[in-house]
């Protein structure tokens, strides 16, 4: 059979001079790639097992690993990539679906790189951040469209009543990232930098661990349709409850967590045996319609004595405004919207890499429809599936949404080098393996520092940002699509996403 | 009447206002003279008036100020207003040649008000909303028509040209008034059109703007939602409707409306008492959109009074001065100084706070 195999897409170069044979690096990998060959006195390499994920790399004190592509000639075909041959080889070796993780690998054009942001000259002034107040503050949450007062006694009283709301201090939260598909320090160091930083991370499907309780007023928790871990101390500990029908890396796909991977902490945690596989069906089963989704948030509405906002989290799909319209109207708090990029702990490639739109469309053309509509104060949006930058933060601020989440790269603060490896369970830098050799490389004191950090520095750009524009509060750029020209768009995509080109004035 | 091609103009200006709280009239020559020494501020491309007062026999009519620029316009809007308004009299503004105002509209007044055969085919029990439905429709859909004043005992001024010259177009000195605001102009761009100019004005409420608006792409999507179109593409539009909404739909106590133009900060909403706090909080959540982010200035006019208003961190010039029943509101001190003998007050009021004067309240007119 070796003839249909495909070549290593990596090679793992070790400079004989520099290596001490200190055999470190064959610790650090994850995926077995480097041994020691003591007949040679040498380290030697399995290639062909290689992620690239550079772990080796940067543990090797002497600096003698290089990871190379291997770069070997295949005859030039615009029809037949390369990577597409290598599929046939490996689907006709197998007869499987092809896994992958993180998220669309596809060079789809990334609408975020063609907007750029406005900033005052002389008619009105920039504001400079360092001297100024800068306000970030966000609040999450049904708002009612207007409020009413009543003068008692010479004081002016609010008469309105206004749903709870989670606020946040940055429009930046963390995405929702399941214990299982990452491991447990990582989800502390989440927790944690949530807490420093004042905003809130998310369980995922995977159940809330008993280690992260104490940080529960900054975390939301997921229902999603495997129903794991949800029980009413749960849903009563949480600052939000989030049902998850969609995840922008797999639209209409369910979730599969092998029995491998469900070890006593896991298993614990989602309220199953151990060693079984966690299957989370594709379609909750007691939602087939708007109105079934309206009795769940009700539901945990009830649970919950309306002490919290619900959160609806779905992909983007190419009906996305009116399923949005649809969630506000069953009574939802919060829709987050998971554009095409979003990733995964595990998909199929084909999904991953072809189905749903970019959030940067959904985000524009929902926030548009539910004003239309006049629903738009009754919930706030979260747009994620690859904010990468504050840059992107901003856009999509400007493009309507309330908040962005950012998953991957939390995750690359991590250490994580998008290898997308992430559903073999072997990552090197411990983020989505549950083996403990593995998964204790992440110090979550670490990483919610190096977390904290991100944020710290994705809020001073933000604040950058609003000052060029002459503005002190977020706020005042939510939904401010004026403020953004595109460059390089079609006309038909700049109608859509409401966004003048640039050249063009106010 | 929609002029895209003048687009959306940045400017700077100089404004002016003054209220006589005991309801004695004061005539228009001292708001121009008011205005008249703030001419380092202005340019000759846009300046108006607005006095509250002026058609005291005409008190139960709505003054409809109207600009034509064909006698089709003028066709078309009177076949409308004579259709579903009683007209109680129809002129046209006096005006005076000036030399250096040359490219005047037709400019007519209407005093009228809705029948109720008119109001009852909209099922609407309010002649204001029905007035304010009624100008937005003209100036949205009838080509060369614009109603740059609707409201009751009151009346707006404006076109192209210097604040005096302007003043003495539309004989401003034959006119008196318990409350005056002013504006002159300094575009970065020529408009070349006269319903540019301020106040902007909808029923009784008319509003003088120094600035520009760096958070206008959400204020006007906000005020979208409510069904305010914004076909002037002014910021000064903007703050119009929005003081409007507030105001007369959502009936926020001005005080309260004026914070939501320009919100406090947080970290002093934080530091306020429990009442004050839940009050604020609840305001900025849901009134975020409204908030009115940049540099501006402004006087707003109303049938009762008048409020000045700056951002919260006063990017541009407003002071305050009071001398008996008499407030002034000025872009510069001087100004006040060149109509008011010795004030017995001078203040330079804080960003984001309000200067509210108002009518004694004995005082009917």
């Amino acid at each position: 059979m070796k003839r249909y195999e495909t070549p290593p897409e990596f090679r793992v170069r070790i400079d004989k001079d520099l290596c001490t044979r200190c055999k470190r690096c064959t610790m650090q990998c994850g995926f077995g790639v480097l041994s020691y060959n003591a007949e040679e006195d040498a380290i030697a390499a399995r290639h062909n097992k290689c992620v690239a994920c550079h772990r080796c790399m940067v543990y090797c004190p002497n600096s003698a690993i290089t990871i190379e592509r291997n770069t070997h000639a295949y005859q030039d075909s615009g029809t037949w990539p390369v990577y597409l041959r290598e599929r046939v080889y490996k689907q006709a070796a197998t007869g499987g679906v092809l896994l992958t993780g993180m998220g669309n690998a596809m060079e789809y054009e990334t609408i975020f790189d063609h907007l750029v942001l406005d900033a005052c000259q002389v008619t009105n002034p920039s504001l400079d951040p360092l001297r100024e107040p800068m306000e970030l503050r966000t609040y999450l949450g049904a708002k009612p469209k207007s409020l009413s007062f009543e003068m008692v006694k010479g004081r002016c009283d609010l008469k309105t009543c206004v749903a709870p709301q989670i606020r946040l201090e940055t429009p930046i939260v963390f995405a929702p990232m399941s214990l299982g598909a990452v491991s447990l320090p990582v989800q502390k160091s989440l927790a944690m930098a949530a807490e420093m930083a004042g905003t809130y991370m998310d369980t995922g499907e995977g159940g809330l661990h008993a280690e992260l309780y104490p940080y529960a007023k900054n975390i939301v928790v997921q229902v999603a349709s495997g129903r794991f871990g949800v029980d009413e101390e749960y849903l009563k500990a949480a600052a939000g409850i989030e049902i998850k029908i969609g995840q922008g890396a797999k639209p209409g796909i369910g979730g599969h967590l092998p029995g491998e991977k469900v070890d006593d902490q896991v298993a614990a945690t989602r309220m199953i045996p151990p060693g079984t596989d966690a299957l989370s069906p594709a379609p909750h089963h007691d939602i087939y319609s708007i109105e079934d989704l309206r009795q769940l948030i009700f539901a945990l509405k009830e649970a919950v004595e309306y002490s919290k906002p619900i959160s609806v989290k779905i992909a983007a799909v190419h009906n996305v405004a009116a399923i949005a319209c649809g969630i506000a109207r069953a009574g939802a708090d919060v829709i987050f919207i998971d554009g095409f990029r979003g990733s995964t702990g595990a998909a199929p490639t084909v999904i991953r890499d072809h189905v749903g739109i970019p959030i940067e469309i959904a985000i524009a053309v929902v926030d548009e429809r539910l004003r239309r509509e006049g629903l738009r104060n009754s919930v706030s949006l979260i747009a994620a599936g690859s904010i990468r930058s504050s840059a992107d933060a901003a856009k999509a601020i400007a493009l309507g949404a309330d908040a962005v989440a950012i998953g991957t790269a939390a995750l690359i603060a991590l250490g994580c080098r998008v290898c997308m490896k992430c559903y073999t369970g072997n990552c090197s830098w411990g983020i989505t393996s549950q083996r403990p050799e593995l998964s204790r490389r992440i110090d979550p004191r670490e990483g919610a520092v190096r977390l904290a950090n991100l944020l710290h520095a994705w809020s001073r750009e933000l604040k950058e940002i609003l000052g060029a524009l002459g503005v002190n509060s977020i706020e005042s750029l939510r939904g401010s699509r004026e403020r953004l020209r595109g460059i390089g768009l079609d006309k038909t995509t700049l109608d859509i996403i409401g966004v003048k080109p640039a050249g063009v004035g106010y | 009447m929609t002029y895209a091609s003048e687009g959306h103009i940045p400017s700077g200006c100089a404004i002016a206002a003054l209220i006589d709280r005991s309801g004695q009239r004061v005539p228009g020559s001292v708001i121009v003279q008011l205005m008249a020494s703030m001419r380092e501020r202005v340019t000759d491309l846009g300046a108006g008036y607005a006095g509250y007062g002026i058609y005291p026999e005409m008190r139960n009519y709505y003054a409809f100020h109207i600009m034509y620029a064909s006698g089709a316009a003028q066709v078309q809007t009177e076949e409308l207003l004579h259709r579903h308004f009683y007209v109680e009299r129809d002129e046209v503004i006096p005006t005076r040649q000036v030399e250096s105002i040359t490219d005047s509209p037709l400019l007519r007044r209407y005093f009228l008000r809705p029948t109720s055969i008119a109001l009852a085919e909209k099922r609407l029990k309010d002649d204001d909303e029905y007035v304010r439905q009624t100008v937005m429709h003209i100036n949205a859909d009838i080509d060369g028509a614009y109603v740059f004043s609707s409201g009751r005992n009151m009346g707006v001024f404006k076109g192209v040209g210097f604040p005096e010259s302007i003043a003495e177009f539309y004989r401003l000195h034959e006119y008196k008034a318990y409350s005056w605001i002013a504006h002159g102009r300094f575009p970065t761009n020529t408009p070349g059109w006269w319903g540019g100019a301020h106040p902007f004005s909808m029923l009784n409420w008319s509003i003088v703007h120094n600035g520009e608006i760096s958070s206008y792409g959400i204020n006007r999507r906000y005020l979208e939602m409510f069904g305010y179109k914004c076909t002037l593409m002014t910021d000064t539009e903007v703050m119009a409707y929005l003081v409007d909404l507030l105001i007369r739909v959502h009936e926020l106590p001005l005080y309260l409306a004026c914070k939501v133009m320009a919100p406090p900060f947080w970290d002093q909403i934080d530091r306020m008492d429990e009442h004050d706090r839940g009050t604020f909080e609840k305001l900025r959540q849901v009134y975020a959109s409204a908030a009115v982010n940049g540099p501006f200035g402004i006087v707003c006019g109303y049938a009762r009074g008048m409020f000045g208003l700056n951002d919260r961190v006063k990017l541009r010039p407003m002071i305050a001065a009071e001398k008996g029943d008499l407030v002034y509101i000025a872009s510069e001190e001087s100004a006040i100084h060149s109509v008011c003998d010795s004030p017995d007050r001078v203040w330079n009021p804080r960003g984001g706070e309000p200067v509210i004067a108002e009518l004694y309240r004995e005082v009917m007119v």
